[in-house]
C-alpha cells in the first residue's frame, strides 16, 4: 500500500530505536503519556514498547471514547434502545460495552430491540429516511474527531426537516481532559503518575489545530508532541519528546506535519460552533465530572436532540466492583494490576469499557502485550 | 403439467407444504438440474454404495448476506463449503444432501439462478447431489434462503494424515488470503465500496490429492473460513498444546484486500476464506508440500508462513514486518457478520 508501507518501515523503526537510545539520560525515567486510544493501539500492535529503552514508560491516558463513557450514559442508550418505535444506530465498538448489570445493547438486541451497526453517522440519516414510521436514534460518541460529521448530520436534517431523527449527544473535548489529569496529578501528593510529556494526537487535531494544548504545555509546563497513528510517526515523537524533556523544554512540538496545522480544520470548527456548545459539566469514567468537558446540541437544534425528545431518569451507574478501568484510564494502575485482566475480563466477555474497543488499553494489551509477561 | 413462472413467481407457502406446488418445484427446478440415477428414483432418501470403509461425513449451514457477492453466491459456496470439509479429511467427495430452507415471497428467478449455480458446482467437483428436501417459513421469518448442506466422501488407502502437529512443523497457506470476506463485504447494504475483489470460493479437493500425492503423511489440513487463519492456528495451538510464530511478510495478501482491511479496522488474518487451506507438515516435507501445491493451479501463490513452536502459554505470534512480536488471538465479537 502506497503511502502506508512507508510509515511501517523495520529498518527505519530500527534507526530511530538507535537513536533514541543514544539520546535518553541513562540515569532518569520517561513517563510518557499517549493521550489517544488510536496510538496505544499502534504502540501494542506493532510492539513499539520492545524497540524502546527500558527507562521509557509509555502511559495508556483516557482517549479512548469507548472507554470514558460512564456507565450512566450507556445505561440511557440501552433504554433508548428500547423504547418502543425506536431503531438505535452506533459505532461498532459502543453495541459490546457493558452498562450496569453487564447488559450491552448487543444483548438488548438479542432481546428484541432495534439496534444497528453504523459505519457513519450518514448510515443513520439514511435510515431515518427510509423508516419514517420509527424513531431514529443515532448514539453520537467520540473526541473531536468525530464532533464535525454529528454537526452536519444535525444541519442535514434540519435541511430536510426530518422528523423521526435525533441524536443522543456525548461529544468531548480532548484538551480539557488532559488539564483535568494535570490538575488530578497536581492536587494529589501521593499521585504515582507524574508524567513527563503527552504523545498528543493525531485526528483530534487536525480538527482542533495544534495550538489547542496551550494551557496543557505552558500552565502545566509539559512537552506535547502532536504525533500520527502510524508506527514510524510515534517512534519519532517519542525522540521528539525525550530531546524537549532533557532540556526541559515545554510547549508545542508537531510530529505529524503533513495533516496537523497550527490552526486546525476551520470549517470543521465552524460547523461545530454552529450546532453544539459546551455541557456545564460531564462524566467521564475514571474522571469524575469535569467541568466544560463536553458538547451538547444548541437549543436551535433541540427538535435533534433524543434527551429532549425521550428525556429520562436515569440511576447512577454500576461499576463492576473489582473493576480498575477508572485508575488504567488516569494512568494510575496497568491493565495486568487488574486481579479481572485475562481471567474474568477478556474481550469476548469484557467486564469493564477497557476491554471492549481495540482501543482500550487493556483490550490492546491482552491482544499484543501479553508476550512481555513471560 | 403447469410451468412454475421462474420469471415472475416467487416461493409461495404451499412449495413447501407437501402438494401439487411442491412437486411441482422439484420436478422442474432440482431434479432438472442436479440430474441424476439417485434423484431420479424419486424417494425419500438414497442409496448408496460405498466399498471403501474410510468413510468422511459433514454438514453445513449457510446463511450469508447478500445471496449473491463478487465470485459466486450462497449455493456455489454451499457445495465448496462441505466439498472442503471433506477434502480437508485428506478424502475424496463423493455425495451431497442438500436442504433448502425457503422464505415465503422469496423471487423464483433468484432460487432458479441459485440452484443452477450449485448444480455447476456440484458438477464441476464431480460430486453428486443425490437428496434434498425443501422447506418453507412465513415471510419475516427467513432471510430469502438458508442452505445447508451435508456430504459424503472416502479417504484413499495411501492418503495417511496424521492429524498431530508437533513443534518444528511448518505451516503453509495456500494462496492469497481474505479474498471471500472482502468480498461479501463490498457489498453489504451500509458498507459498499468498489473493489475488484472476487470471492475465492471453490472446491479444494484437487490441491489436497495433489499434495497428498506428494506428501501421504501430512499432519493436518483446515480450510479457514470464519475466524480466518488466525482462527485455525489458535485451534490447533489449543487442540494440540503448543504455539505458532508466523512471519507477517511471508502473507500472501493481494494490496486491494490489505487496503481494504486498513480502511474497514480490520485484520485480514481474521477474514474468512471459502478456497483456501492451511496445511502443517514436517519440516522436512514442507519444500515438496509447496512444490505440488504451486504446481497445482489452486496453490500457486502458496507460502510457508511460519512454524509450530512449543509454548505452554498456546499463544499464536506474529513477527510483524516493523520488527516487533505481537499475539495472535481468536477473534472476539463478530468482524463480520454472516460471511457464509
Amino acid at each position: 500500500m502506497k503511502y502506508i508501507s512507508e510509515f511501517r518501515d523495520g529498518k527505519m523503526a530500527q534507526l530511530i530505536a538507535e537513536k533514541i537510545k543514544r539520546t535518553v539520560e541513562p540515569n532518569r525515567h520517561y513517563a510518557i503519556m499517549e493521550f489517544c486510544g488510536g496510538h496505544t493501539h499502534a504502540i501494542h500492535r506493532y510492539g513499539i514498547t520492545s524497540l524502546l529503552p527500558k527507562n521509557i514508560e509509555l502511559i495508556h491516558g483516557p482517549g479512548c471514547p469507548v472507554c470514558i463513557l460512564p456507565i450512566a450514559r450507556i445505561d440511557y442508550a440501552i433504554a433508548l434502545a428500547e423504547l418502543p418505535q425506536v431503531i438505535l444506530c452506533s459505532y461498532g465498538d459502543m453495541l459490546r460495552v457493558p452498562g450496569s448489570d453487564q447488559y450491552s445493547l448487543l444483548k438488548a438486541k438479542a432481546k428484541g430491540a432495534d439496534v444497528r451497526m453504523v459505519y457513519s453517522i450518514d448510515d443513520a440519516l439514511m435510515i431515518a429516511r427510509q423508516n419514517p414510521n420509527k424513531e431514529v436514534i443515532f448514539f453520537a460518541v467520540g473526541f473531536e474527531t468525530t464532533t464535525p460529521p454529528t454537526a452536519v448530520a444535525l444541519l442535514q436534517a434540519q435541511k430536510e426537516q426530518l422528523k423521526n431523527f435525533t441524536i443522543f449527544c456525548n461529544h468531548v473535548l480532548t484538551p480539557i481532559a488532559m488539564q483535568a489529569l494535570l490538575e488530578a496529578e497536581k492536587n494529589d501528593v501521593n499521585s504515582s503518575v507524574n508524567l513527563d510529556g503527552f504523545i498528543g494526537p493525531s485526528h483530534v487535531s487536525i480538527v482542533i489545530g495544534s495550538d489547542a494544548y496551550k494551557i496543557v504545555a505552558e500552565h502545566y509546563h509539559k512537552p506535547v508532541v502532536i504525533a500520527g497513528f502510524e508506527p514510524l510517526d510515534v517512534m519519532q515523537s517519542i525522540e521528539m519528546l525525550v530531546v524537549m524533556i532533557n532540556e526541559k523544554r515545554y510547549g508545542i512540538e508537531n510530529q505529524y506535519t503533513r495533516a496537523v496545522s497550527s490552526t486546525g480544520n476551520i470549517k470543521s470548527q465552524q460547523f461545530i460552533a454552529e450546532t453544539l456548545e459546551l455541557r456545564d459539566r460531564f462524566e467521564w469514567r475514571g474522571l469524575g465530572y469535569i467541568e466544560k468537558s463536553a458538547m451538547k446540541i444548541k437549543a436551535e437544534f433541540a427538535a435533534f436532540d433524543a434527551e429532549l425528545r425521550f428525556p429520562m431518569t436515569i440511576a447512577e451507574g454500576k461499576e463492576h466492583k473489582a473493576c480498575e478501568c477508572g485508575a488504567i484510564l488516569r494512568g494510575a494502575k496497568k491493565p495486568q494490576d487488574c486481579k479481572l485482566f485475562a481471567v474474568a475480563c477478556t474481550p469476548e466477555n469484557p467486564l469493564g469499557s477497557c476491554m471492549v474497543s481495540s482501543e482500550g488499553a487493556c483490550a490492546a494489551y491482552y491482544a499484543y502485550g501479553r508476550l512481555s509477561d513471560d | 403439467m403447469i410451468k412454475v413462472n421462474f420469471k415472475h413467481g416467487m416461493v409461495e407457502m404451499n412449495h413447501g407444504s407437501g402438494g401439487k406446488a411442491m412437486h411441482q418445484l422439484i420436478e422442474q427446478l432440482f431434479l432438472k438440474a442436479f440430474d441424476n440415477a439417485w434423484l431420479l428414483q424419486r424417494r425419500d432418501q438414497a442409496s448408496l454404495n460405498i466399498t471403501n470403509p474410510r468413510l468422511v461425513m459433514t454438514t453445513d449451514g449457510h446463511v450469508i448476506s447478500p445471496l449473491f457477492f463478487p465470485g459466486g453466491d450462497i449455493g456455489s459456496l454451499a457445495v465448496h463449503g462441505t466439498i472442503n470439509d471433506i477434502a480437508m479429511a485428506g478424502a475424496t467427495p463423493l455425495y451431497l444432501s442438500v436442504a433448502f430452507i425457503l422464505e415465503e415471497g422469496f423471487p423464483l428467478s433468484d432460487l432458479q439462478k441459485i440452484v443452477h449455480s450449485m448444480a455447476k458446482a456440484a458438477k464441476d467437483a464431480n460430486v453428486a447431489i443425490v437428496a434434498g428436501d425443501t422447506k418453507v417459513v412465513e415471510r419475516g421469518k427467513g432471510d430469502g434462503v438458508f442452505i445447508t448442506t451435508t456430504g459424503i466422501g472416502v479417504v484413499p488407502t495411501e492418503v495417511q494424515l496424521t492429524n498431530q502437529i508437533a513443534p518444528g512443523d511448518k505451516v503453509i497457506v495456500s494462496g492469497f488470503i481474505g479474498d471471500h470476506g472482502i468480498a461479501v463485504m463490498s457489498k453489504r447494504q451500509n458498507l459498499q465500496f468498489n473493489t475488484e475483489i472476487l470471492s475465492d470460493s471453490t472446491s479444494l479437493h484437487g490441491l489436497t490429492a495433489q499434495m497428498l500425492r506428494a506428501v501421504p503423511t501430512l499432519h493436518c489440513l483446515r480450510d479457514p473460513t470464519r475466524g480466518g487463519v488466525a482462527g485455525v492456528l489458535n485451534e490447533w495451538a489449543n487442540q494440540y498444546g503448543l504455539g505458532f510464530v508466523i512471519d507477517e511478510n511471508a502473507l500472501p495478501i493481494r494490496d486491494a484486500v490489505r487496503g481494504a482491511c486498513e480502511l474497514l479496522g480490520i485484520d485480514p488474518l481474521y477474514v474468512a476464506n471459502e478456497g483456501k487451506l492451511v496445511a502443517v507438515c514436517a519440516a522436512a516435507d514442507a519444500d515438496n508440500v509447496l512444490a505440488a501445491m504451486k504446481a497445482h493451479p489452486q496453490g500457486l501463490d502458496a507460502a510457508i508462513i511460519g512454524e509450530a513452536i512449543s509454548d505452554s502459554h498456546c499463544f499464536v505470534q506474529m513477527k510483524t514486518s516493523f520488527g516487533g512480536k505481537r499475539i495472535v488471538d481468536w477473534l472476539a465479537g463478530d468482524q463480520l457478520p454472516r460471511i457464509c
